[in-house]
């Protein structure tokens, strides 16, 4: 990450990614961008972002691949869309940084330790075998990963849940019917799985 | 009274921490003679946890459950009351239109299990279905308990309203508002009602996300309302489960449902209406409402 405020030489950046960038959805137009600055201003979390969502564009047009895919910013963005929806040039920042995380998943290069990223895998690896995600498993699944140790710090809040009836109280999660059918489409879907399930 | 039928697409939390979205929303509909119909065997809609893995997977994941109703239920609108769920679905349909490659991909995963997406079925949200099959005024003749004393932060959050804005503005709507003055409530200005709660970052990261809550909460406070009336599972759960954890509130405020205030204003109990499952007691609210404030 030093180079981002340090010297780069230009043989060092990554003229392919740069163009890659251009070819996902989302990315399409980002040489449109004009660095106004209005998608940062918009955005709820580039105070706690290492890279505005600007700063993120500038870069992978320049083809700082590294800075960019192991950045905390594309793991913090919220997907709340108010970039894309302000963003005078049309730019859908959100969707670029789907695509920037997927991009990320795909090359290992996720910040370590960093919650989302491993939430996110834990997402899809219930979704993938049953078709549907249920919140309390995932938690559990995502923190052991983690950190079981945070798991004591969900007990309260996961108590009150279950008193009140919005958390399962049953290890059996919920899930579809067609479970076979689901794994059968998302691996004819040609997606990405089959790389990275044997990751961990 | 004529009874229209819907496809009702859940949704994880509707099963998990939105159980009161779903008690309140099936329980309102149903006296309103909208009869909404579970989609059978509906799976995760793709939503932004799993796009952010695989982008084709979150698309056929969406299409499946698009190509589900379309096939069991012809010519119904879906209904999907989560934001997340809904904008998904609406992403995957324009997706669909816009990206020719994409949509081989996504039409050869649905062959391989015998189904077909055709993009017929529209998607909306509860909100925009309330606002335009029933409208404003018959909406206000079925009122049988206005709710005086309820001074609500119209709360939309992003997803709903943006980025596709089927039925309102992306940053400043109106539509929950105006249902909510129809219901009898004073409505604030409520100049954050489209920033974001954090979605599911905020149970991620913390550090991050409690202070978009905060700013949220305090916000509502200072305007001089005494609910938060959301649209949104996720905005509900950081709002209402978070709100323990922070300072320099003046007193708690709970965060309801629009289907809860609307299930509310039709007559139905209290208990029919999930309000017992909020982690902020809406109980002394409850107790002022009707009761002249
Ligand atoms: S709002 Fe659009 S044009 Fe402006 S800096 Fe952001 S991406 Fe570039
Ligand atoms: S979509 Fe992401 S990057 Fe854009 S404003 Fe929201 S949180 Fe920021």
């Amino acid at each position: 990450m030093e180079s981002a405020s340090g010297v780069k030489f230009e043989a060092e950046l990554d003229r392919e990614f740069a163009h890659w960038a251009t070819t996902v959805p989302g990315g399409e137009n980002i040489r449109e961008c004009i660095q106004c600055g209005a998608c940062s201003g918009a955005c709820p979390m580039s105070g706690y972002m290492d890279y505005t969502p600007r700063r993120i564009i500038a870069l992978v047009r320049e083809g700082f691949k590294e800075e960019v895919l192991s950045s905390r910013t594309i793991w913090l963005c919220a997907s709340c869309y108010a970039c894309a929806v302000e963003c005078p040039q049309g730019i859908n920042i959100t969707d670029f940084m789907y695509a920037l995380k997927e991009r990320a998943i795909k090359e290992g290069r996720y910040p370590k330790g960093f919650p989302t990223p491993i939430y996110a895998q834990e997402f899809a690896k219930l979704v993938r075998a049953r078709g549907r995600s249920t919140e309390s498993l995932l938690v559990i699944r995502a923190n052991l990963r983690l950190n079981p140790l945070k798991l004591l710090k969900f007990a309260p809040l996961g108590l009150k849940l279950l008193l009140r009836g919005r958390m399962r109280p049953s290890p059996r999660p919920e899930q579809v019917r067609d479970r076979a059918g689901v794994r059968a489409m998302l691996a004819a879907s040609g997606g990405p799985k089959a790389r990275h399930e044997h990751e961990r | 009274m004529s009874v229209r039928e819907y496809v009702y697409y859940p949704g994880c939390a509707a099963k998990g921490t939105a159980r009161q979205y779903e008690e309140s929303l099936l329980r309102a509909f149903r006296e309103l003679g909208l009869e909404l119909v579970e989609l059978e065997d509906w799976n995760c809609c793709g939503s932004s946890l799993y796009s952010g893995i695989d982008k084709v997977g979150a698309l056929s994941l969406a299409a499946r459950n698009l190509a589900l109703a379309e096939k069991a239920h012809p010519g119904k609108d879906i209904v999907a009351p989560c934001s997340a769920c809904y904008l998904s679905f609406l992403k995957a349909k324009d997706y669909m239109e816009r990206y020719p490659e994409l949509r081989a991909e996504v039409d050869r995963a649905l062959r391989a299990i015998g189904l077909e997406y055709h993009g017929r079925a529209r998607v909306r949200h509860p909100l925009e279905v309330v606002l335009t099959d029933l409208g404003l005024e018959e909406i206000g003749r079925r009122v049988k308990r206005p709710l005086q004393g309820l001074v609500a932060a119209p709360y939309y959050g992003c997803q709903t309203t943006r980025p596709y804005s089927q039925f309102d503005h992306p940053f400043y709507p109106e539509s929950l508002d105006q249902l909510l003055r129809a219901l009898g409530a004073e409505v604030v200005e409520y100049p954050l009602k489209t920033k974001c709660c954090g979605s599911s970052i905020t149970g991620m990261a913390e550090w991050a996300g409690l202070g978009l809550v905060r700013a949220l909460l305090l916000e509502a406070q200072k305007c001089g309302a005494n609910a938060i009336v959301t649209v949104c599972p996720l905005c509900q759960f950081n709002l209402d489960c978070y709100q323990s954890k922070l300072t320099g509130l003046a007193s708690p405020i709970p965060v309801l449902y629009f289907t809860q205030v609307l299930g509310l204003a039709l007559g139905l109990p209290e208990r029919e209406l999930g309000f017992a499952r909020a982690v902020v007691s809406a109980e002394p609210l409850l107790a002022r409402i009707g009761s002249g404030g």
